[in-house]
C-alpha cells in the first residue's frame, strides 16, 4: 500500500474529483428544493431551478417596462465599468508607488510607513467619508476599490522589488544602466507577472467593495439589484445574480492568467515541458 | 587594463571590524586571485571595489584617479548566481550593455544599431560557446552555460577591470576546468585586469598571476568582530604569464 500522499488521480478521475463538489452541491439543493416545494408550493426560500429560468428570461432578455433596459446587461455594464475603472487606476498606482517604494531608498524612507498605515484603514469605515467627499455618483464607488485594494498592491510589489537579488541591479550598473533604464529594462518586465498575480488576488476584495458601495447608494449595478430585489425576497433573481458575478470573477482571473502566461513566457522557462 | 592601489584601508560596520590596514599594488594586466577562510573579507573587498561600498577609511585608487562610488561599466562582474537576467533571452541578455550606452531613454535599439549589437553578441556568444543557445532563456540553461553567458554579458562593455566572485563555485569539476581555459583565454585577449574570490586554493594558483591570501592576525575570543582580516600572504605566481601580460611601457624599461 502506497501512501497517500504518493497516490494521483489519472486525467479522467482528476475530472471526476474535480466535478465532484460541484455535483454534490448542485443535488443538495435540488433536493432541499423540491422538498420545501411539496411542502409549500409558494415557498420562496429556495425555488426551483425553473424559477431560476424564468427569472434570467424576465432580466436578461426583456426589457425593462419602466426604463426598456435589459436589466441584466445594464447593471453587468455598470458594475463592470466601475470595477475596471477601479482596478485599472489601482495598478497603475500600484506600479507607480510600489516600484518606486521598492528601489529608491528616498522614496522607500519617505513613503513606506505612510502607505503601511494607510492600508490599516477598513476602506468600509471611510465609505461615508467618500460619498461626502465625491459625491453618491461613480466616483465615489471607484474611488472606494481603489482605496480597498491600492494599498495591498503597493505593498505587494514594493515588497517583490525589494526581493529582486542585489545582484541584478548590481550587473546592469556594470553594463553601463541608468536608474530610469533598471526600471524599465530590468524592473518592470520581471515586477509585471508579479503585479497580475496580485491583481488576481485583489479581484475578490474589488467585487466585495464594489458590491457594498452599490448596495448603499446607486441606482444600477448587480450589487444594487440584488439588495433592491432582496426586499421581495426574490430569491430567484438573487441566486443567478451570484452565479453571474462568480462566473464573470472567474473569468477575469482565468483571462488574467492567460494574459500573464502568454506575455511572460519566460517565467516557465527551464520548468519542464507541461 | 588598469592599475589598481589600495592605501591603508579600513572597513568596519557597527560592531565589527571586517577589514584593517589593506595596502596593496595591483599592477594593470594582473589575475588576482583572493582566498582565505569564510567571512573573512574577500567579498567585502570585492564590493569596496565594485563602488558597491565605500571604505570606512583609507582610498582606492584606478590609474590614478579615486575610484568611482558606484558601479559602472569600467568595472565588470560575474556573481555565483543571479548575474543575468531571467526575463531575456541568451541574445537579449548579452546585448544589453550596447542597449543601454545606445539608447539613454529607452535602454532598447531598433532597427541598424539593433542588427549591429546583435553581430557584436553573436561574436561574443560565438567566443564563450553559446552561439546554438542565442534564443533560450537562462532558465533552460546548464549552470556552466549560464556564467559563460553571464561572462560575454559583462564584456561587451570593454570592462577594464573584471571582478568574480567565486563565479565557477557552483559548478562541476569538469565543467570548471572548461570555465578555467576560457577565463583566461579572454583574460589575454581582452587585456583586463582579473579580482577573482574563489575558496579554491588550487583554482588560484593554477589560474593567476597573483594570489593574495585574507586572514585575521589577531582574534579575540571574547568578541569576534573587534579585529578585521588583511592579507597575509601576498605570492607571485606563473610569472611567465605575468611576463606576457605586463604593459610594453615595463618591459622595455
Amino acid at each position: 500500500m502506497r501512501r497517500v500522499i504518493n497516490r494521483r488521480p489519472g486525467r479522467g478521475g482528476f475530472l471526476f474529483w474535480s466535478a465532484l463538489p460541484f455535483a454534490i452541491a448542485a443535488a443538495g439543493y435540488a433536493v432541499a428544493s423540491a422538498l420545501r416545494l411539496a411542502e409549500n408550493p409558494g415557498d420562496r426560500l429556495l425555488p426551483p431551478l425553473s424559477a431560476m429560468a424564468d427569472a434570467v428570461v424576465r432580466m436578461g432578455f426583456t426589457p425593462d417596462t419602466r426604463t426598456g433596459d435589459y436589466l441584466l446587461w445594464a447593471d453587468t455594464a455598470a458594475s463592470l465599468q466601475r470595477l475596471g475603472l477601479g482596478l485599472g487606476v489601482a495598478t497603475a498606482l500600484a506600479l507607480l508607488l510600489g516600484v518606486a517604494i521598492g528601489l529608491i531608498p528616498y522614496v522607500r524612507a519617505g513613503l513606506s510607513a505612510f502607505v503601511a498605515v494607510l492600508s490599516m484603514i477598513p476602506p468600509m469605515a471611510v465609505l461615508p467619508v467618500l460619498f461626502i467627499v465625491f459625491g453618491l455618483d461613480e466616483l465615489s464607488k471607484v474611488v472606494l476599490i481603489v482605496v480597498g485594494i491600492a494599498p495591498f498592491l503597493i505593498r505587494d510589489l514594493s515588497l517583490r522589488v525589494e526581493e529582486m537579488p542585489r545582484e541584478q541591479l548590481i550587473k546592469a550598473q556594470t553594463l553601463g544602466a541608468s536608474s530610469w533604464q533598471i526600471v524599465l529594462q530590468v524592473v518592470l518586465p520581471q515586477m509585471l507577472p508579479r503585479l497580475i498575480d496580485a491583481v488576481r488576488l485583489s479581484l475578490g476584495p474589488a467585487w466585495l467593495f464594489l458590491i457594498s458601495a452599490e448596495a448603499i447608494a446607486a441606482t444600477e449595478g448587480l450589487g444594487y439589484r440584488i439588495f433592491l430585489v432582496r426586499r421581495y425576497m426574490a430569491m430567484d433573481v438573487i441566486l443567478p445574480y451570484v452565479a453571474w458575478i462568480t462566473l464573470l470573477a472567474f473569468l477575469s482571473d482565468t483571462l488574467l492568467r492567460l494574459l500573464s502566461r502568454s506575455l511572460f513566457p519566460w517565467q516557465r522557462a527551464g520548468k519542464g515541458a507541461s | 587594463m588598469s592599475a589598481v592601489s589600495v592605501r591603508d584601508l579600513w572597513m568596519e560596520y557597527p560592531n565589527q571590524v571586517v577589514l584593517e590596514r589593506l595596502n596593496l599594488e595591483i599592477a594593470a594586466g594582473s589575475f588576482c586571485a583572493l582566498v582565505g577562510p569564510s567571512g573573512c573579507g574577500k567579498t567585502t573587498f570585492l564590493r569596496l571595489l565594485l563602488g558597491e561600498e565605500r571604505p570606512t577609511r583609507g582610498a582606492i585608487t584606478v590609474d590614478g584617479q579615486p575610484l568611482v562610488a558606484e558601479p559602472g561599466p569600467g568595472r565588470g562582474v560575474v556573481f555565483q548566481r543571479y548575474s543575468v537576467f531571467p526575463h531575456r533571452t541568451v541574445l537579449e541578455n548579452v546585448i544589453m550593455g550596447r542597449e543601454f550606452a545606445g539608447s539613454r531613454l529607452l535602454g532598447r535599439l531598433f532597427g541598424a544599431a539593433r542588427r549591429a549589437a546583435i553581430e557584436e553578441a553573436e561574436g561574443w556568444l560565438e567566443c564563450v560557446g553559446l552561439a546554438a543557445h542565442r534564443d533560450k532563456y537562462p532558465a533552460e540553461l546548464s549552470g556552466g552555460m549560464q556564467q559563460r553567458l553571464a561572462i560575454a554579458q559583462a564584456l561587451i562593455v570593454k570592462p577594464r577591470i573584471l571582478l568574480l566572485d567565486e563565479p565557477f563555485g557552483a559548478l562541476d569539476p569538469g565543467t570548471r576546468a572548461q570555465m578555467h581555459e576560457l577565463l583566461l583565454r579572454l583574460w589575454r585577449e581582452e587585456r583586463m585586469t582579473v579580482f577573482m574570490v574563489t575558496h579554491d586554493l588550487k583554482e588560484g594558483f593554477t589560474l593567476a598571476t597573483r594570489v593574495l591570501a585574507f586572514e585575521k592576525l589577531r582574534i579575540d575570543p571574547t568578541d569576534p568582530g573587534r579585529f578585521g582580516a588583511t592579507i597575509t600572504y601576498d605570492l607571485k605566481v606563473n610569472e611567465e604569464r605575468a611576463a606576457e601580460m605586463a604593459p610594453p611601457l615595463a618591459l622595455s624599461a
